[in-house]
């Protein structure tokens, strides 16, 4: 700290902020986080300002974090680091309240990342006013009540407004504004996007003519997003852009210097084509592009041409290895005929062909995949071959154990271990599950997979009986991770020493390492994803690594408990009277609900398959296969596009003969009742007007603090009783799972876990479709209260329309006991076959249920965490006992029961 | 209450000439040697802890003697006093349990200030004398840890400070303060505090007074103890429209030259500066005679660096007698007009020209 006080002020003309201090950009900066590693966090935030970022980014919205409690640690270390400090903070994040938590611990004058219209005038006033309170300068996305601004003219009207609305209502001052006027992907492939770059820089000009001394910010690294897997090409489109945009005013960028091209290096034929893309100055442009990007990219391999069969001209074992590569079944058994026919007659076994070729072919395949060349759906698909090829040999080899048998030699098992899968008792679901157990079929791990709803005892009996070397328990549900905890502490009182793997959808590393993992003495790990679950069995079975493994495992799971711990300070939260009086209000007696034309029960036996495919959200489908992106860009991704366009056509050509050959079944019954508010609770009332139901809900109790926001409960979308005003409720069950497990059952007997887990997959998504048009069909028909509404597909997946249906177990109704209810008012059961588990999950697995509300301001919303007040009087409310009740919502309790008051 | 009327006349005379605000409280009242059944007074005869050395309980106990101290700088020249009130929140006034004390302190701290200003206001109209009403640094800091083996520790947030500068605020409002004074700041955090709960006092009351701002540079380095150098601390603060920005404490006018220096070329506001008589000797007495501070501070007036000009630790109502002879007559630093930039600080200042 040794500055001449009378330094002249760094002057800058364009501004780098670091990014990589985000964890919503930096995958190694998120572990860091999410490990409670802050001491290395820092060390992220230092090279960063060591290598000239001149402001820093930090954003910490990831939600597995208490984001607010994880901001406020890093900038106050940060603050202690003069090194790191001397420098301006930027607090991004999307949540107010993580911004505000970080505006109180920076001495210094930061920006505000960000704040919008989007909510409307007032929100951004009173967020302007408080940004201006706190001293600092604040990013404005070009963001307005009707959406994210595309075009030019957009961009143009938004900023101007939000410019009006900061220097003439809020006093804020104009060099202080940095407007983002939204940074997005050109050369997509789809037309409408060849303007965005254009759009951009025309933006920038406009708004730095007409709106005096402000400045423009953007995400630099959108713009190339379609060329992902392209450095050179990439970082050429950057240049590029940036050489326009900075001329054009674009004076701070979110830029990796690192991936930055010199614009006067970039090869001429490069440099022009690209420039063609970002000027758009011909239609022909991304193509164009696309042409030559291949040339650049270093070490690149074209697409494979699926008709080629050049690749039949090449011995046995690169026969045997580009199937498996490239997962084409056709020739399987002939070509494993034939290496088997070969290694005999050179007085081999048919296990040579399994541990020659095919595990050859096998570790390509687990390399590529490794490397992130190959993607799930591939690798699924390569097992499928493996599989073929094994069952075609296996008649051989037991052929030979019996020759071997009659001479007394005995085999020991010659794979890499033997790994007992199960999804736990009351959870019915298992896709991922069979995805991790082919991952690791593939990986020459022998599977003992125990299917779904397997109680605790069976996993133990079974692990035993198989001597099996690692458990793996997976779960979707909330109540699944209770289940885990209890099966990990049977593990340690009946004396079990193997690994435990947890996995799943609501299963998590700070779960794992804060419940599970000190119920259970030995090496239990959390496993985020199947690609990861090849990696770590292996590290737990090799004699050397387990040790090193299970020690490092220990060692961070007990540093993620104490970060965890010290971020538990209970989050502040209200009494419940306090909570109700600021409960959502509207105007009963201006209000009147639309009766429903018919009140009682429906049932819809048999629903046309077809009509359902056209209101796929096709976005989850790739979640499943582990390939990341938005439908439809997804199909034309730089990176997983082709692995993602060979899946869909796939999953299309499969619905096709799903629906044409009948495998499934889908049924629905949905009802509808006059219904009343009674406090936190609504009556639902019979034909005769008696009470036939009383459904429970949960107010949110968090602390606004001066915030206009209500502390929201379903029952307040229900005209209370009071009012005298008589309203409707709607409860509806469908599934489209009906049929699935014989199918799947088939296919898996086939060898074919590919076609098992994409039939699954698509009975998921057909079951989500068919909640969404049963929706669509209740508002225009049945219940009728907007007989007028249309809306895309796309509008339909964003939830544009009028009314909610929340589902008992998710955010809004976090208490999957009250599927009970539910099951009872509709007899789901007899009207639409699913059944409820012990936990409360639908089987088939392939079904939605909730209820529907119709009041306009009727919104989604997290009850989030609650206290024991509440707790206390809804365990009241329905009957039940407390530490029952508080079993349930244990995700939600902003307290541990296990302390009791007083 | 009606404030416009005294924050034009204090507008009026920045523009007209150099204003002098008075000396050290501290170094008064301990040359009257006060012992602790003097401090404690009839009412608190009894508390629980001993309150020796707690200026502030002054206001209560012996309100004559802090009278006569303000009017012996007003008699001096001053046309601004200090309210007595430096310790005067519940964080500081916890280290003597008297936290439910505090609301008085600071109304009386003003009352007495405010008798004072007005009766030599009456005596020399022409001459209008100002309250500042004084909140200090309290003892904790909210971006520097005291524990060494926890950087990310805090033993005070944001929130607790603002809470207790709304208190010490309101009160020192409800007293009569022309204006109020966030001074001897060692961390920009307990300032932005502060600052952001006076804005709220404004808003909820109507009103708006003057706010002079006064951070302390701890030594040489040329930053205040939280880091900051003295152009990004102007940076952290310049939202809140201070009608002045300045130093005070810790070194003497020959050593916080340059960062005066330094704000005045940067700030488009008023400039106060109010050093301590020199460096404290060995004995921990400060020794500079009124003629030496006074000769510095007038060449700063001759070089056009302040606006507002007093003194700290150490000065007494000669020196400040002496200052106000050193300073009459010079012309006030002109306020430069700044160009529009975005001025953004960590510990050092960054600027992105619009």
């Amino acid at each position: 700290m040794n500055a001449s006080p009378t330094t002249e002020s760094k002057v800058a003309t364009f501004v780098n902020i670091g990014e990589r201090t985000n964890v919503t950009g930096s995958a190694k900066f998120k572990k860091l986080i999410m490990a409670g590693d802050f001491d290395a966090a820092l060390d992220v935030a230092r090279q960063q300002v060591e290598s000239g970022a001149q402001i820093i980014d930090i954003n910490m919205d990831e939600a597995m974090l208490d984001s607010e409690a994880a901001m406020v640690r890093f900038l106050n270390l940060i603050a202690a680091e003069p090194d790191i400090s001397r420098v301006p903070v930027m607090i991004d994040s999307s949540k107010w309240s993580v911004i505000e938590a970080g505006l109180k611990c920076v001495q210094g004058k930061p920006i505000v990342n960000s704040i919008s219209l989007k909510e409307g005038e007032a929100a951004f006033i009173a967020a302007a006013k408080a940004v201006r309170r706190y001293g600092a300068a604040v990013v404005v996305m070009a963001f307005d009540e009707k959406g994210q601004a595309d075009t030019a003219d957009r961009k143009v009207e938004i900023c101007t407004r939000s410019y009006k609305v900061l220097t003439e209502k809020v006093g804020f001052p104009a060099e202080d504004i940095i407007f983002d006027p939204n940074i997005f992907a050109v050369a997509t492939g789809i037309e409408e996007h060849n303007t965005y770059a254009l759009d951009f820089i025309d933006a920038c000009k406009r708004i730095r003519a007409t709106l005096p001394h402000v400045h423009i910010s953007g995400g630099v690294s959108n713009v190339s997003f379609s060329f992902r897997g392209n450095e050179p090409v990439r970082e050429a489109i950057h240049s590029v852009f940036l050489y326009h945009a900075i001329k054009a005013g674009m004076d701070m960028g979110i830029v990796n210097a690192g991936q930055l091209a010199v614009y006067a290096d970039i090869p001429a034929e490069l440099k022009e084509r690209v420039e063609d893309v970002i000027l758009n100055r011909r239609p022909d442009a991304t193509d164009r592009l696309l042409e030559v990007a291949e040339k650049y990219k270093s070490g690149g391999s074209g697409p494979a041409k699926a008709a080629d069969l050049a690749w039949r001209n090449q011995d046995v074992d690169a026969r045997l290895s580009h199937a498996l590569v490239n997962g084409i079944t056709d020739f399987i058994d002939a070509d494993t005929e034939e290496a088997r026919a070969a290694a005999e007659a050179h007085g081999g076994r048919p296990l040579d062909v399994i541990e020659g070729p095919l595990m050859n072919g096998m570790n390509v395949v687990g390399d590529l995949f490794g490397a992130g060349k190959m993607f799930l759906p591939q690798v699924v698909k390569s097992a499928r071959v493996m599989k073929k090829a094994v069952a075609y040999l296996i008649p051989h080899i037991e052929a030979e154990k019996a020759r071997n048998a009659a001479k007394g030699i005995v085999e020991a098992s010659q794979n890499n271990g033997k790994i007992l899968l199960a999804t736990v008792k009351g959870d019915v679901h298992d896709i991922g599950k069979n995805i991790v157990g082919v991952v690791l079929q593939c990986n020459n791990y022998e599977v003992v997979d125990l299917g779904v709803m397997v109680p605790c005892a069976k996993i133990l009996e079974t692990a035993k009986e198989v001597k099996a070397d690692i458990i793996g328990l997976s779960g979707l549900i909330t109540p699944s991770l209770d289940e885990m905890v209890y099966v990990a502490r049977e593990m340690e009182r009946t004396g079990f020493k193997v690994p435990l793997l947890i996995g799943g959808a609501t299963t998590s590393k700070v779960h794992t390492a804060v419940k599970i993992a000190p119920g259970y003495e030995n090496p239990t790990v959390y496993v985020p994803d199947a690609s990861r679950a090849v990696g770590v069995a292996g590290s737990l079975m090799s004699a050397e690594g387990r040790k090193a493994f299970a020690a490092e495992v220990k060692a961070e799971y007990a540093k993620v408990r104490e970060a965890h711990n010290r971020g538990q300070q209970a989050k502040r939260r209200q009494p419940i009277a306090a909570a109700r009086a600021n409960a959502f209000k509207t105007d009963w007696s201006a209000y009147k609900p639309e009766k429903p034309h018919a009140l009682g029960i429906s049932v819809f036996d048999d629903y046309d398959l077809a009509e359902l495919t056209r209101t796929i959200d096709w976005t989850p489908f790739f979640q499943t296969w582990e390939l990341a992106g938005k439908y439809p860009a997804i199909l034309d991704d730089a990176v997983v596009g082709q692995s993602a366009r060979s899946l869909f056509n796939d999953a299309q050509a499969m619905l096709q003969r799903l629906i044409g050959e009948k495998w499934l079944t889908a049924r629905a019954v949905t009802g509808f009742w006059a219904a009343n508010s009674v406090g936190d609770d609504i009556e639902i009332y019979g034909a005769d007007g008696k009470t036939v139901a009383v459904l429970h809900t949960l107010r949110q109790q968090m602390v606004r603090d001066g915030e206009s926001r209500a502390n929201m409960a379903l029952a307040d979308f229900i005209a209370p009783k009071s009012s005298g005003v008589t309203d409707y409720i709607g409860a509806f069950a469908v599934t489209s799972g009906i049929g699935v497990e014989a199918k799947a059952a088939a296919f898996e007997r086939d060898h074919d876990d590919y076609s098992a887990i994409l039939l699954k997959a698509l009975a998921d998504r057909l079951a989500e479709s068919f909640a969404e048009r049963m929706h669509q069909r209740v508002r225009r028909e049945f219940w009728g209260y907007a007989p007028e509404e249309t809306f895309t597909n796309e509008e339909l997946i964003a939830e544009s329309y009028r009314g909610i249906r929340p589902a008992p177990g998710y955010p809004a109704c976090p208490d999957h006991t009250e599927k009970a209810t539910l099951w009872k008012l509709l007899d789901v059961k007899n009207n639409a076959g699913i059944d409820l588990t012990d936990s409360f999950a639908m089987w088939p697995a392939a079904s939605v249920s909730g209820f529907y509300f119709a009041h306009p301001e009727a919104a989604y919303f997290g009850v989030g965490k609650i206290e024991r007040d509440q707790v206390e009087d809804y365990a009241a409310r329905k009957g039940r006992a407390l530490d029952d009740m508080e079993r349930w919502l244990a995700p939600n309790l902003n307290y541990d029961p296990v302390r009791k008051a007083g | 209450m009606n404030s416009v009327p005294k924050t034009q006349a204090l507008e009026k005379a920045l523009a007209a000439r150099i204003l002098v605000l008075d000396g050290a409280m501290g170094t008064m009242i301990q040359r009257r040697k006060l012992d602790e059944a003097a401090y404690r007074g009839a009412r608190f005869a009894n508390h629980k802890i001993d309150v020796k050395g707690n200026n502030d309980l002054l206001n209560l106990t012996q309100p004559t003697i802090i009278r006569e101290i303000h009017e012996e700088y007003l008699a001096a020249g001053a046309d601004i006093i200090e309210t007595n009130t430096f310790s005067g929140t519940r964080i500081a006034q916890a280290d003597y349990a008297l936290e439910d004390v505090v609301p008085e302190i600071n109304r009386e701290g003003a009352r007495l200030a405010r008798a004072a200003a007005d009766a030599f206001t009456a005596k020399t109209p022409d001459k209008p004398r100002f309250v500042a009403g004084a909140l200090g640094p309290t003892n904790k800091t909210a971006s520097i840890s005291p524990n060494v083996n926890d950087p990310g520790f805090r033993a005070i947030t944001f929130d607790e400070l603002r809470a207790a500068f709304r208190e010490q605020a309101e009160a020192l409002v409800d007293g009569g303060a022309d204006l109020l004074l966030v001074e001897t700041i060692i961390d920009t955090l307990n300032a932005k505090a502060a600052l952001f709960a006076i804005d709220e006092m404004f808003e909820a009351r109507g009103i708006k007074l003057p706010v002079m701002i006064s951070g302390t540079i701890t030594d040489q380095s040329g930053r205040l103890l939280s880091g900051q150098t003295a152009e990004a601390f102007w940076n952290s603060l310049r939202h809140v429209k201070p009608i002045s920005i300045g130093f005070n404490c810790a070194l003497g006018a020959d050593l916080l030259r340059p960062y005066v220096a330094e704000l005045s070329r940067v700030a488009d506001t008023y400039i106060s500066a109010y050093p301590n008589a020199g460096l404290p000797n060995a004995f921990g007495e400060y020794d500079e005679l009124p003629e030496a501070t006074a000769g510095h501070i007038g060449s700063w007036a001759k070089d056009g660096l302040v606006n507002i000009v007093g003194g700290c630790c150490g000065t007494t109502p000669d020196h400040i007698h002496a200052i106000a002879k050193s300073i009459a007559g010079v012309r006030p630093r002109a306020v430069p007009v700044v160009e529009p930039a975005m001025r953004l600080s960590g510990l050092e200042p960054f600027k992105l020209a619009s």
